[in-house]
């Protein structure tokens, strides 16, 4: 880097930097009877200090000097990549698929809590991924699927007393209807409209389940909802509940991988990449997208009777917008359309927070700037999907 | 008749404030072919600077009048320079991508913002002074309070100025160029990052105004209160043809009186739903909106 460059993105910074100043202390520092300095510039100062290290470290990096210490680790991340490509796949998975049922021998009940939460968002996750990330439809109401079945479940149960294993695909069944009633209108739009009608889809789903008093009890919500039951045993301890939902999350991971190797997950790809050209190939787009969507609800029926089931109780705002954005949050970062990225992306927005509890307040902060961040500089993911192409009418 | 008498006021002046969030969204989407899911925070976000600005000058015993139209000026100044950091930062370098990569980019910015009112204001609502809120008068059974005659002509004001901005100036002309065409305007000359920067801050600016004029026509703000606000204003931009300034006028005016009438004569829960349904109706059977012109189809 040239001494011309370095000092243009230094000023770069500067101005960033005073920008930032100018736009934070009207918000700390005017109170209703005096202007404050003290707090703005503690938060300011924090934020000066990260960005003059980033910056520094950027170009400590750039000028080379950190080639000693990045050449070894991209050469046993290489080969770390390369020993993983050479095992076997089963001996791997079976390794994966060990620990994930020892896990709660031998931990306690707060770590059986938040797994139970990863594997639920790695259902919700996966589901979405079929809809954004092989069929390329942006869908910001994806939550509303995720209510949908949770509701379901609670109301059988509590009204007609059917056990959580019917429910279970009954919840998927609904789920998938809904999927259908809101894709059906949405298929001759493509991108940002598109996006926009399930964002208000999704709010009218909830704004449903918050106002219909006689089926959903409204904002009270639906309390009491029993547990699953299986000859007679009842998943009454955490760890049990986790099984179910491991078993769930393996099922949807078997389909989705199933789905993605299969002529329909290639038919999504191609619509992803090319609807017009898909089109033209002869790809039934209309059928494909709508079993898309419905594909997706499917696998958040699924997690939603789930989740009725184990916290006992349903209220709309489980299913608001941001949860939505969540679950997006958590495909994007992983990696669109790519199973392994999915599940790291949910390990990384679900597990870590929980490592940082006390950070519990920024935690949607984080959520949004790592979602701008994530397009910014590795727009495909932690774990890319192998294929990924640019939509044709994108290039212009 | 009276009951009916009132709700087209009320749906005026709500109207009103929809079509002036829903310029932003035109602007930015009739220049870069973006829907910029952090407008609804700018809005907020002026909401808030009015709140801090009018308290804080009340308390140095300045005229609550003075009061406010200094904190609307500081505020849509303020919100300027946001959107103008907003865009610098999550959308310029986005240019040449993808349009779900931007789109994904404008929603992370969304939340961030909205998070960052949250941490720096508090959870709680806050309210507008009453003193500027209070006082009307009846003519009849219907009741007109001042803050709407206030909302209704500042509104007008800040539409004829921006219809001057944007056909009268050379600026508007630039910026109208830059719309129809980024390569041909940079070739006569046009510095089109500016252009967009500034169509951002124009957007946020009246997105500003527009959170101050509801803030006092409900008497508080809320840091959520961007996001059911924003998703109306982008139904009116799009009924009215999304690019199209006129447009998103008739359709912040018609997404008003929907609301209000359907309040008054359907049912107040489901108020926000016929919004939505609006807006999925027109982008199923007209995309293109009332007033726009056929669009590219693989645009919609």
């Amino acid at each position: 880097m040239t001494i011309r460059e370095s000092k243009r993105l230094w000023l770069a910074c500067g101005v960033g930097l005073g920008w930032f100043l100018l736009l934070l202390w009207p918000l700390l520092g005017i109170k209703p009877d005096t202007l404050e300095f003290a707090a703005t510039f503690k938060v300011f100062g924090y934020v000066a200090v990260a960005a003059v290290f980033i910056m520094f470290f950027y170009q400590v990096k750039e000028a080379g000097y950190l080639d000693a210490v990045g050449r070894p680790a991209k050469q046993a991340t290489n080969a770390l990549g390369r020993a993983y490509d050479k095992a076997p796949t089963w001996l791997l998975l079976g390794i994966v698929l060990a620990a994930a049922i020892v896990y709660p021998l031998v931990t306690g009940r707060y770590a059986h809590d938040v797994a139970i939460s990863v594997l639920i968002y790695v259902c919700l996750g996966l589901g979405l991924n079929i809809v954004i990330g092989l069929a390329g439809l942006l869908d910001l109401g994806y939550i509303a699927f995720y209510g949908v079945g949770a509701y379901t479940y609670a109301i059988l149960s509590i009204n007609y007393g059917l056990s959580f294993w019917l429910c279970l695909p009954i919840a998927a069944v609904i789920a998938a209807i809904a999927g259908c009633i809101i894709g059906y209108p949405t298929l001759r739009m493509r991108g940002d409209y598109l996006a926009i009608v399930t964002l208000g889809f999704g709010e009218i789903v909830r704004l449903i389940l918050n106002n219909w008093m006689s089926l959903t009890n409204g904002p009270n919500g639906i309390l009491s909802i029993p547990r699953p039951e299986l000859f007679g045993y009842e998943f009454r301890s955490l760890s049990s509940m986790y099984y179910i939902i491991l078993g769930l999350a393996v099922v949807t991971i078997l389909a989705v991988y199933r789905l993605n190797y299969s002529r329909i997950g290639r038919a999504w790809e191609a619509i992803r990449e090319d609807e017009t050209a898909a089109e033209l190939m002869g790809v039934n787009t209309f059928l494909l997208k709508l079993l898309a969507y419905a594909m997706g609800a499917t696998f958040a029926g699924f997690a939603g009777a789930f989740f009725a089931a184990r916290m006992k109780f349903v209220g709309p705002e489980s299913f608001t917008f941001l949860e939505s954005a969540m679950v997006l949050a958590m495909v994007i970062l992983g990696g669109m359309g790519s199973i392994p990225g999915v599940i790291l992306g949910v390990l990384a927005l679900v597990a870590l927070p929980e490592l940082f509890r006390e950070f519990e307040l920024y935690r949607m902060l984080v959520f949004g700037g790592a979602m701008t961040l994530m397009m910014l500089v590795r727009p495909a993911g932690i774990w890319p999907a192998k294929r990924v192409g640019r939509r044709s009418e994108e290039a212009d | 008749m009276d009951f009916f008498l009132q709700q087209l006021i009320n749906g005026i002046t709500l109207g009103g404030v929809y079509a002036l969030i829903a310029l932003g969204y035109t602007m930015v989407y009739g220049i870069i072919q973006l829907i910029n899911f952090a407008h609804g925070e700018f809005f907020a976000a002026g909401g808030y600077m009015g709140v801090i600005l009018i308290s804080y000058l009340s308390s140095q015993g300045v005229n609550p009048y003075a009061c406010l139209a200094i904190s609307l000026v500081l505020s849509m100044g303020y919100c300027a320079l946001l959107a103008m950091a907003v865009e610098q930062l999550a959308y310029k370098p986005l240019r040449q991508a993808s349009r779900l990569a931007a789109l994904l980019s404008a929603l992370g910015m969304s939340i961030f913002l909205q998070n960052g009112l949250m941490l720096t204001q508090g959870v709680y609502d806050r309210p507008y002074p009453t003193e500027i809120t209070s006082g009307g008068f009846e003519i009849g059974a219907v009741s007109i309070s001042y803050m709407q005659i206030f909302i209704v002509a500042l509104t007008a004001f800040l539409l004829v100025g921006l219809n001057i901005l944007v056909f009268k100036t050379r600026i508007g002309r630039a910026m109208r160029a830059t719309a129809q065409d980024k390569v041909m305007s940079a070739l006569v000359g046009i510095n089109s990052n500016r252009i967009i920067a500034l169509t951002f801050a124009v957007g946020a600016g009246l997105a500003a105004a527009a959170g101050i004029m509801v803030g006092l026509y409900y008497g508080s703000v809320n840091y959520t209160m961007g996001f059911v606000p924003g998703i109306k204003a982008f139904a009116a931009a799009v009924l009215g043809g999304i690019g199209n300034i006129t447009g998103a006028l008739v359709g912040g005016l018609i997404i008003g009186m929907v609301e209000i009438f359907a309040a008054g004569y359907i049912s107040g829960e489901y108020k926000d739903v016929f919004a939505f349904i609006i807006l999925i109706g027109v982008l199923y059977f007209k995309p293109t909106g009332i007033m726009g012109e056929n669009v590219d189809d693989t645009r919609v």
